[in-house]
């Protein structure tokens, strides 16, 4: 096994690079980050529609995410891939493909956790920035979504690790992510699967369980804080 | 300062507000009882506009503040409002609660903010707690936190929705004790309360409301010792048997 990672830890971490395109584990780290990053603000701007007062902008946003949840992602991933260099007439590469379709995952499911966290927190709360004189956008801004994003921080990071598990759909058009480099180096030994998919695991276990504890250990801190100060 | 003529108001088939024409005038002190269910509540929170009325009209400083056009920012922050479950800014210290809407609304630099809600919270005698988050005060004090908030805009009128129903009785004294030297201080109040105490001794006026109808106004003098309208009776005798 050591023999192994000795061998193929470079290829394991980054593909072909730099002889041919990024891949490996940097790829999925890559794609994830930037998943989120992009995300993040999508999201937030949809999850804010879907609770608005107005009809015109919860209403198409309500039927953009209930679509997204109901279709897995792999078949939304094969559109993205087919149909929409037809569309375009440019050739979408895999990567941006895989990043098209996780940003549109990742937008909606932060929205549902935005708007959910909205929808949860007092009316009074609202009413009562209102009542002081700030504008919708203001209450928004400096009340609610304080106290959303700071409830919703488990779930977020929650949806991050989900998008770093789903990066490895993209094996399914032959994008190098973590999971297609470990099958080629599966192929290329062919007599170690056991212990390839064994690395493999632990990658994944150590990156997406290190992100739940460091959520967690934020999450303690934001509360300190809060407990500290008073 | 406050007139209010024909206001009805619906929930659906349900008739909240019934023909309401009143006034409250300018420095006084108006307290609003009556029966859970009355409308004393609806009918304070059309007044900052937290509730829309359906027909009639309600003018402060003579301006039709539920007219089109109207700026209802604006209108709120010159109102204060106190809620029942105080609504204090969780993620804000005490401070921070009462430094919000000066700041934002760009009506104080920060320092001017910051010296006036320290002053503010010296008022309602919570200055030691500037730094504390809300969830570490007791009700008593978080709804005094509260009545500083609102405060904070230098607000003429103060409206008050049952501010003293939600804290345990030991808690009451302290916020009444506070609205008391603001009403001292020729604050225009009106104060949905059920704390006769306070009416009899703080009140200017007193409206007694059952129904969506105000079946009684009057002075605490005659409202305690001679009520005239049946309900009014029968609230007052409810209230001495608690």
């Amino acid at each position: 096994m050591l023999e192994l990672i000795d061998t193929y830890w470079l290829y394991f971490l980054v593909g072909q690079y730099p002889a041919g395109p990024l891949g490996g584990l940097v790829l999925t780290v890559l794609l994830s980050g930037a998943a989120l990053v992009l995300a993040m603000p999508l999201g937030l701007m949809l999850g804010i529609a879907r609770v608005s007062p107005y009809r015109l902008l919860r209403w198409p946003t309500g039927v953009v995410v209930q679509l997204v949840r109901a279709l897995p992602l792999l078949l939304v991933l094969f559109w993205v891939y087919f149909f929409l260099p037809a569309l375009t007439g440019v050739k979408t590469s895999q990567a941006s493909t895989m990043l098209i379709v996780l940003v549109l995952f990742d937008s909606v499911y932060l929205a549902e956790i935005v708007a959910a966290g909205i929808r949860a927190l007092p009316k009074g709360q609202f009413e009562s920035a209102r009542s002081l004189g700030l504008s919708y956008p203001q209450a928004l801004r400096l009340v609610v979504l304080p106290q959303t994003l700071r409830s919703g921080l488990p779930s977020i990071v929650n949806q991050l690790v989900s998008t770093i598990k789903a990066t490895s759909l993209g094996y399914i058009i032959g994008l190098s992510e973590v999971s297609f480099i470990a099958t080629q180096i599966n192929t290329l030994v062919f007599t170690h699967a056991v212990e390839v998919y064994l690395v493999l695991a632990l990658t994944y276990f150590i990156l997406c369980f290190g992100l739940s504890r460091l959520a967690f250990l934020l999450e303690r801190r934001l509360q300190r804080r809060a407990m500290a100060a008073s | 300062m406050i007139h209010l003529d024909k206001v009805n108001k619906f929930y659906g088939d349900y008739h909240a507000l019934v023909d309401i024409s009143e006034q409250v005038a300018k420095n006084e002190v108006l307290v609003v009882c009556g029966p859970s269910g009355s409308g004393k509540s609806t009918l304070i929170r059309t007044l900052n506009r937290l509730e829309d009325i359906d027909s009639g009209r309600i003018a402060i400083d003579g301006r039709d503040i539920h007219a089109k056009g109207v700026d209802v920012n604006l209108l709120r922050a010159g109102i204060g409002f106190v809620f029942q479950s105080f609504n204090l800014f969780p993620h804000l210290t005490a401070l921070e609660n009462c430094m919000l809407a000066p700041v934002q609304l760009k009506r104080a630099s920060r320092q001017e903010a910051r010296a006036q809600a320290m002053q503010l919270l010296e008022q309602v005698g919570l200055a030691h707690k500037h730094d504390a988050y809300p969830n570490a005060l007791s009700g008593g004090q978080q709804q005094r936190v509260a009545i500083a908030r609102a405060l904070a805009m230098r607000p003429p009128i103060m409206l008050f929705d049952e501010p003293t129903s939600a804290l345990d009785p030991e808690m009451v004294g302290e916020v009444l004790g506070v609205m008391r030297s603001l009403a001292q201080q020729g604050m225009t109040m009106v104060c949905v309360t059920h704390e006769m105490g306070f009416a009899r001794d703080v009140a200017d006026r007193i409206w007694f409301m059952a129904e969506g109808k105000i079946l009684e106004k009057a002075t605490p003098e005659e409202f305690f010792t001679r009520p005239q309208h049946r309900r009014a009776q029968q609230f007052l005798a409810d209230r001495r048997r608690d």
